[in-house]
C-alpha cells in the first residue's frame, strides 16, 4: 500500500557530550499531522531541525519519500536536491515570522519568492498567485505591496504560512507557530492552519509545548522528555488516557490551569 | 642610469602574476567572481582600486590607455588614474576610444563600439548581485554554486510592485552564458546590451571586496527581466544638445541659475568626435548664424 512520507530511525543529535535528542524513531504518513510536545528544553526544536535538514544529525537515518518514488536518506541527496526540496516540496514555519520572511520586501514578493525560485518569469501570473494565497490566509489583496514590517504579528504569521504553501508542498514543519502570538490571535491562526492542512492534504510535523494546539491540529502525538520519546499515540488517546507518568503530569498541568 | 621609483605599473611582478591568474580564471569561467588578494593602492577605496590593480596587471609598455569616469575623460578620478599610469608605466594615454588598447572605466561603456584587441576594465564597488537581499557571503556563494537565482527576480518583482516598472537603472543584473548572474558595475542599463557579444575583453575589478570577474570576447550576456516586463534601455526624447547624436546616453546639464538645462552626451569623447565631424545640436551656439539648421542625423 502507501508508504510513509518521512521515516526517522534511531536519530541522535549531540551538542558535544550533551544529548539534544536520542533514540528517536517514527514515521509520518501523507496527509497526517504529527505533534511533538514536551516542556521547554526537551529537544523538540533539535529534533525538528534535524528531520527538516536544517541541522546536522549525529547518527541515525532520515528518509523522505520523493515525488519521483525514490525514498533516500536526506544525507544521500546532493545539496542542490536538498535545497530544492526545501523550497518546493517542503515548508518551514518559524515561531518568529521574521525568521521566515523577508521583512524588507513586500508581501507579494514574499509569497512569490518560491515561484521565482523555481523559474516563474511572468510578473502578472506571480502576482495573481500571490493575491490568491494572501486571500487564502485572510490577508486583504490591497496589502500585497505592503512590507511585513507594517503587519501585525498574526498577519505576519499568516503571510509566512502563505509563503510556504505557494509551491503546494507535501510536508510542512512548524516550530511553535502560534507561540509568539497573543492568545486572541492564536485561535484565528490555528483555525486557518487547520483548514489549510485539511484542504491541501498536507503532512505536518508541528512542535509545540501547548497541548491545546496539539489537540486542535494533530492526529498523532509524540511526547518528549530530556531528548527522548516517552510516549506516542493518537492525540486523543494520549491526552485522554496518558500512559507515561510524565505525560500524565503534562496533561494534569493543563487541566489545572 | 637611475632606477625607476616604482616597478612598471606600480605593482611588483609577483602581485601582477597573482592578479593575472585571477583574471585568467575569470576569463575561463565567465561571470564568476574570483577572489584575489587586493593590495593597498596609493588611492582610497572607492577610487577604483580594483580597476587600477587589474589595469596594472595587464598593461604593457606599448599599450595606449584611456580612463573615463561617468563617460568623461576629464574628471578628477579619470585624470588622476591616467596620470598615475602615465607616471608609473610611462604608457601613452588617449581620450579617443578607437585609439585605446586599454580603457578603464567607472559608470559607462563608450558609445563607439569596442573592437577586437581592446580591453575594458570596469571599476566595481559591489561585485555581488545577490547582496541586497542576502547579506551572508556563505549563502550567496552557495546560491551561485547551485545556480539559485530566484532572489534577483524578487528584487525585480519588487521594483515593478513599487514603481510599476523595473526601476533598476544602474548595476542592472545580467546572466552570463546562461550560467552566472553578474553585477555589471554601476553602468546605466543603457550600456548593458553593449556587453553582449562584445569583441573586446571585459574585466571587472572590485578592490575593497577583493573580487575579479571577466567576460571574454563574444560572451552571451542577457539582462534579466520578466516575460511581461521585458528589459528595456533608457530612451531619450531629444538628441544631444551639442552634437545632435541620438541613441546615446545623455546627461542632464544645468546651464544657468534660472533652471536652464540641456541634455548632452555623457561620453565626452564621442560628443567631441561628432562635433569635429561637423555635427551640431540645438543647444550649441553657432557663430555667425542666427537660425542654424539642425543636423538631421
Ligand atoms: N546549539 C546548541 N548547543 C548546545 N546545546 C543546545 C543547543 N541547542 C539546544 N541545546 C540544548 O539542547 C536541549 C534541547 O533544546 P531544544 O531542542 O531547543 O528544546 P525545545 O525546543 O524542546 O525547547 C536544551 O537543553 C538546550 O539547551
Ligand atoms: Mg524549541
Ligand atoms: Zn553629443
Amino acid at each position: 500500500m502507501s508508504s510513509p512520507i518521512l521515516s526517522v530511525s534511531n536519530l541522535e543529535r549531540r551538542y558535544g557530550d550533551f544529548i539534544g535528542c536520542t533514540d528517536i524513531s517514527f514515521d509520518v504518513w501523507p496527509g497526517e499531522v504529527v505533534a511533538i510536545v514536551g516542556e521547554s528544553g526537551s529537544g523538540k526544536t533539535t529534533l525538528l531541525n534535524c528531520i527538516s535538514g536544517r541541522l546536522e544529525r549525529s547518527s541515525g537515518s532520515i528518509r523522505y519519500n520523493m515525488r519521483d518514488g525514490r525514498f533516500p536518506d536526506l544525507a544521500d541527496l546532493s545539496e542542490a536536491e536538498r535545497r530544492f526540496l526545501m523550497r518546493t516540496d517542503w515548508g518551514f514555519v518559524h515561531q518568529n515570522p521574521a525568521d521566515g520572511l523577508r521583512m524588507r520586501v513586500s508581501a507579494g514578493a514574499n509569497v512569490g519568492e518560491r515561484l521565482m525560485a523555481i523559474g516563474d518569469r511572468h510578473y502578472g501570473e506571480i502576482r495573481d498567485t500571490a493575491t490568491e494565497w494572501l486571500g487564502r490566509v485572510e490577508i486583504a489583496g490591497d496589502r500585497i505591496d505592503d512590507k511585513p514590517v507594517a503587519f501585525s504579528g498574526g498577519m505576519r504569521q499568516r503571510l509566512q504560512i502563505a509563503r510556504n504553501l505557494v509551491t503546494r508542498p507535501r510536508l510542512i514543519f512548524m516550530d511553535e507557530p502560534t507561540g509568539g502570538l497573543d492568545v486572541s490571535v492564536q485561535a484565528r491562526v490555528l483555525d486557518l492552519l487547520r483548514g489549510l492542512v485539511s484542504d491541501l492534504g498536507l503532512a505536518v510535523v508541528i512542535v509545540t509545548h501547548d497541548l491545546a494546539v496539539a489537540r486542535l491540529l494533530s492526529q498523532r502525538m509524540i511526547v518528549m522528555k530530556s531528548g527522548r520519546i516517552v510516549e506516542t499515540g493518537l492525540t486523543d488517546r494520549v491526552l485522554d488516557d496518558p500512559h507515561h507518568p510524565y505525560t500524565q503530569l503534562l496533561v494534569a498541568s493543563i487541566l489545572e490551569s | 642610469m637611475t632606477l625607476p621609483e616604482y616597478n612598471f605599473a606600480y605593482l611588483d611582478e609577483q602581485t601582477k602574476r597573482m592578479i593575472r591568474r585571477a583574471i585568467l580564471k575569470g576569463i575561463a569561467i565567465p561571470g564568476y567572481q574570483v577572489p584575489f588578494a587586493s593590495r593597498e593602492m596609493p588611492m582610497p577605496y572607492g577610487w577604483g582600486t580594483g580597476g587600477v590593480q587589474v589595469t596594472a596587471a595587464i598593461l604593457g609598455p606599448d599599450d595606449v590607455l584611456k580612463v573615463i569616469d561617468q563617460g568623461a575623460d576629464d574628471t578628477t578620478n579619470a585624470v588622476s588614474i591616467r596620470a598615475f599610469f602615465a607616471k608609473t608605466a610611462n604608457v601613452a594615454t588617449t581620450t579617443k576610444t578607437a585609439d585605446a588598447t586599454v580603457i578603464q572605466t567607472r559608470h559607462r561603456i563608450p558609445e563607439a563600439p569596442l573592437s577586437a584587441g581592446q580591453v575594458i576594465v570596469y571599476q566595481v564597488p559591489i561585485p555581488e548581485p545577490l547582496r541586497f537581499l542576502e547579506p551572508r557571503e556563505t549563502e550567496t556563494r552557495v546560491m551561485h554554486g547551485l545556480e539559485e537565482y530566484g532572489l534577483i527576480h524578487v528584487k525585480l518583482y519588487e521594483d515593478i510592485a513599487q514603481h510599476g516598472h523595473i526601476a533598476t537603472t544602474y548595476a542592472y543584473p545580467v546572466k552570463v552564458e546562461d550560467r552566472y548572474v553578474m553585477d555589471p558595475s554601476p553602468i546605466p542599463k543603457f550600456d548593458n546590451p553593449k556587453m553582449n557579444g562584445s569583441p573586446a575583453l571585459q574585466l571587472f575589478g572590485a578592490g575593497r571586496e577583493k573580487r575579479i570577474y571577466a567576460l571574454p570576447p563574444f560572451t552571451n550576456v542577457v539582462s534579466l527581466d520578466f516575460e511581461d516586463h521585458p528589459f528595456e534601455v533608457q530612451k531619450f526624447k531629444q538628441p544631444c544638445a551639442l552634437c545632435n547624436a541620438t541613441g546615446v546616453y545623455l546627461d542632464e546639464v544645468v546651464t544657468d541659475d534660472r533652471g536652464g538645462r540641456m541634455y548632452v552626451c555623457s561620453d565626452t569623447d564621442h560628443c567631441e568626435t561628432r562635433r569635429e565631424e561637423g555635427h551640431h545640436g540645438a543647444g550649441l551656439p553657432i557663430s555667425g548664424a542666427q537660425t542654424a539648421k539642425e543636423d538631421a542625423a
